[in-house]
């Protein structure tokens, strides 16, 4: 026997505690502590680097790419560089923007970038693209003073605004995007105002796609109630075979449920033809299901309803029934001891079943793109059409960002409400 | 529980069977799409509907041409192989990265539990789209677009999140006594991986790890986005077959999904049954 293990056992009074190796117990137990921190940490560090990378990063490249903004500041420099000094915006700048304009448009369009250029000013000022093109084409073979040669070819260069537009679109970084996302931009001026009328699409679908998610969450809410409920009070061996209604289209495919709304929605489709079978609709009288919001309403709610049906039920499972009978037994009757005693005990469920569906529902894609038609378009078709037909990759990245944003602060209320861990699956 | 007592009054009763009524309805809502489809892929005309010769139960209103349609395409016959690839190849990496993780997120030690557990699950929150557009934006630039890798890894991305919530489930209460146990036995970690903690947690891997399948054999969005044509799977045919050329064997690929997920479902029942016997939960 040591004398430290000897003083480890029996310490003098006013020493502190040791371990046997002669260390202070504090020390040694936060290093312990210490090591078990760092073991625990080790094994999420993998998946955690993994997520890191082929997630989280690309969609900060993403929200990146909402506000970046090289196009023109790379292939415009001559320009952006001389319009630094023009401050008035009433009158047109003067001889030495023309010169640079001209220079930089020849040099964009021998290396073939021109028509980046032209597109990405066209996004912000309708009219631009011809005006950049045309110009381009002809920008070698023009003669000082280049001034009244460029007002000569397109009546665009007596207009202040196109300037404005360079100027502006000059920046390195840029909110232009998010203007266009809420139906603004900016003037001659740089005052920020709406957009012409007939170019503001994405406030009311971003109202639109807030809407029919509330729609939907309501409905999945009122149809999922009554069959929790029903799920929760049933002996088990019927409420298994039950929720294997309730399981089966969870687990199927979502391109064959959208597949068999449409079956069902068409106009010839079977809805219609069972409603003409029974002689509610005629023949020509049929209704138009599909291709709009209410059809796209439609589908999604059965798409979800088990998201709401789910966490209900694992809610319901755990109140005891004997609360209502006692609520009975007071004095109260069915009515008022359901909403008095059974509904508020079934309020996490509720909430987080619709909290659950709600963010689901908004960022869907896949069932309005294919039901959906032009009616039924919500924002994340809108984002499909930027990054896929109209190639305004800013744009999408802007409307992205504005959504994601909306589904963090939801996702951030349902872990504070519900705890992610909590989440039921199946 | 569904019993009306004797002494109901007929409000009581006009109510009671109004509520079967109304969740019947809702079954009825769930699962006939479902059910719908199944007669209409046997057609043998090229109809969504009923034909009015279906209806009468006539033999020569049923055929198979619509499986054997779909079974002799190249197209269809290669996205299967590729759904199926990408799905397994993606199910390993979610499952193996995911279970890890879980492990290290149920010690009692772990730091930033709630924010790790947040960041590792949004994936199955943040909506498809973006990750897509993300995902493209993220590749285009690391040449990974129209790549067998780069949908694995995005698939993998979308997969485990769902593997972290089932193992952190089973994870629930696990005694940590028997990890030390069997190291105070002499087992090195590894063995003591394999030979005690997996066998009680290999009912949540496994059903992680089929819905983690399922994530990706059911995924379209990255597909669409960052795929090309070499990389086909099934769902991005049968988007295809719904926006382009509409026919009717896309009833019989849904019917054959939906077979496909009944064999999954009842995997998954089974699982679920045998992990609450060995955890020694009476279905309550």
């Amino acid at each position: 026997m040591t004398d430290a293990a000897i003083t480890g056992v029996v310490p003098p009074a006013n020493e502190p505690l040791t371990t046997a190796d002669g260390r202070p117990l504090k020390s040694a137990l936060a290093r312990a502590e210490r090591m078990r921190r760092v073991k625990a940490m080790l094994l999420v560090l993998p998946l955690l680097l993994f997520i890191g990378v082929s997630f989280l990063f690309p969609i900060a490249l993403m929200l990146f790419r909402s506000v970046d903004n090289p196009l023109v500041a790379d292939h415009m420099p001559r320009t952006v560089a001389a319009l630094e000094a023009w401050d008035d915006r009433s009158e047109l700048p003067d001889e030495a923007v023309y010169a640079a304009l001209v220079a930089d448009l020849a040099e964009a369009r021998e290396d073939r970038t021109i028509g980046r250029l032209a597109t990405r000013l066209n996004y912000e000022t309708g009219g631009l693209r011809s005006t950049i093109t045309r110009t381009g084409r002809r920008a070698a073979r023009l003669e000082p003073p280049f001034k009244e040669a460029l007002i000569d070819l397109n009546e665009d260069w007596a207009n202040p605004e196109t300037f404005a537009t360079i100027k502006r679109l000059g920046n390195r970084l840029t909110d232009v995007q998010y203007l266009a996302a809420v139906d603004r931009r900016y003037d001659v001026n740089d005052n920020i105002v709406a957009q012409p009328e007939v170019r503001q699409i994405y406030v009311s679908n971003f109202i639109q796609t807030l809407w029919m998610s509330i729609i939907v969450t309501v409905a999945c809410l009122v149809l999922g109630y009554p069959v929790a409920y029903l799920l929760s009070i049933l002996p088990l061996r019927y409420s298994n075979v039950l929720m294997i209604l309730v399981l089966l289209p969870f687990w199927t495919s979502l391109l064959v449920r959208t597949t068999s709304w449409i079956v069902l929605l068409q106009t010839e489709g079977i809805i219609n033809d069972v409603l003409v079978w029974i002689g509610i609709l005629s023949d020509d009288g049929r209704i138009q299901l599909i291709f709009n919001a209410e059809g796209t309403v439609i589908a999604m709610t059965q798409i979800l309803l088990p998201f709401m049906i789910l966490p209900l039920y694992s809610v319901m499972k755990t109140i005891p029934p004997s609360y209502t009978r006692a609520a009975m037994s007071l004095g109260a009757n069915r009515y008022y001891a359901f909403w008095r005693v059974y509904a508020p005990n079934t309020l996490p469920g509720v909430g987080a079943g619709c909290l659950l569906v709600f963010i689901l529902a908004i960022g869907y894609y896949i069932t309005p793109a294919l039901v959906g038609g032009q009616d039924g378009m919500m924002i994340s078709n809108f984002i499909a059409y930027h990054m896929q037909r109209s190639l305004n990759w800013g744009l999408a990245a802007a409307l992205g960002t504005i959504l994601l944003l909306g589904v963090l602060i939801l996702y951030w209320v349902y872990n504070k409400l519900v705890g992610i861990e909590r989440l039921k699956l199946g | 529980m569904l019993k009306l007592p004797s002494y109901a009054s007929p409000l009581e009763r006009v109510w009671h069977y109004a509520f079967i009524a109304i969740c019947a309805g809702v079954f009825l809502f769930l699962i006939a799409p479902l059910i719908v489809i199944i007669p209409l892929s046997f057609n043998s005309l090229p109809y969504f509907t009923f034909t009015e010769e279906m209806l009468s139960l006539e033999k020569e209103a049923f055929s198979l041409r619509w499986y054997e349609d779909f079974w002799s395409r190249d197209v269809w016959r290669q996205s299967i192989l590729n759904s199926l690839f990408i799905a397994v190849c993606s199910t390993v990496l979610a499952t193996a990265l995911g279970t890890i993780a879980a492990l290290g997120l149920s010690r009692p030690h772990m730091p930033f539990r709630a924010f790790i557990m947040g960041l590792l699950i949004s994936p199955m929150i943040v909506p498809l789209i973006i990750t897509a557009a993300g995902i493209f934006f993220f590749y285009a630039q690391i040449g990974l677009t129209g790549t067998y890798l780069g949908i694995i890894l995005a698939h993998t991305a979308l997969g485990t999140p769902f593997v972290v919530i089932t193992v952190t489930a089973t994870l629930i209460g696990f005694d940590h006594s028997m990890t030390r146990a069997a190291a105070m036995c002499g087992a090195d970690p590894t063995r003591v991986f394999f030979k005690v903690i997996m066998p009680l947690i290999l009912p949540g891997v496994i059903s992680g790890a089929l819905f983690a399948f399922v994530t990706s054999f059911d995924e379209v969005v990255v597909v669409l986005f960052v795929a090309s044509v070499e990389q086909q799977t099934i769902p991005r045919q049968m988007w295809a077959g719904i926006r382009e050329q509409i026919s009717p064997t896309i009833l019989a690929v849904a019917t054959l999904l939906i077979v496909f997920s009944v064999a999954l479902l009842t995997t998954i029942e089974l699982l679920r049954r045998r992990s609450e016997r060995l955890r020694g939960v009476t279905p309550a």
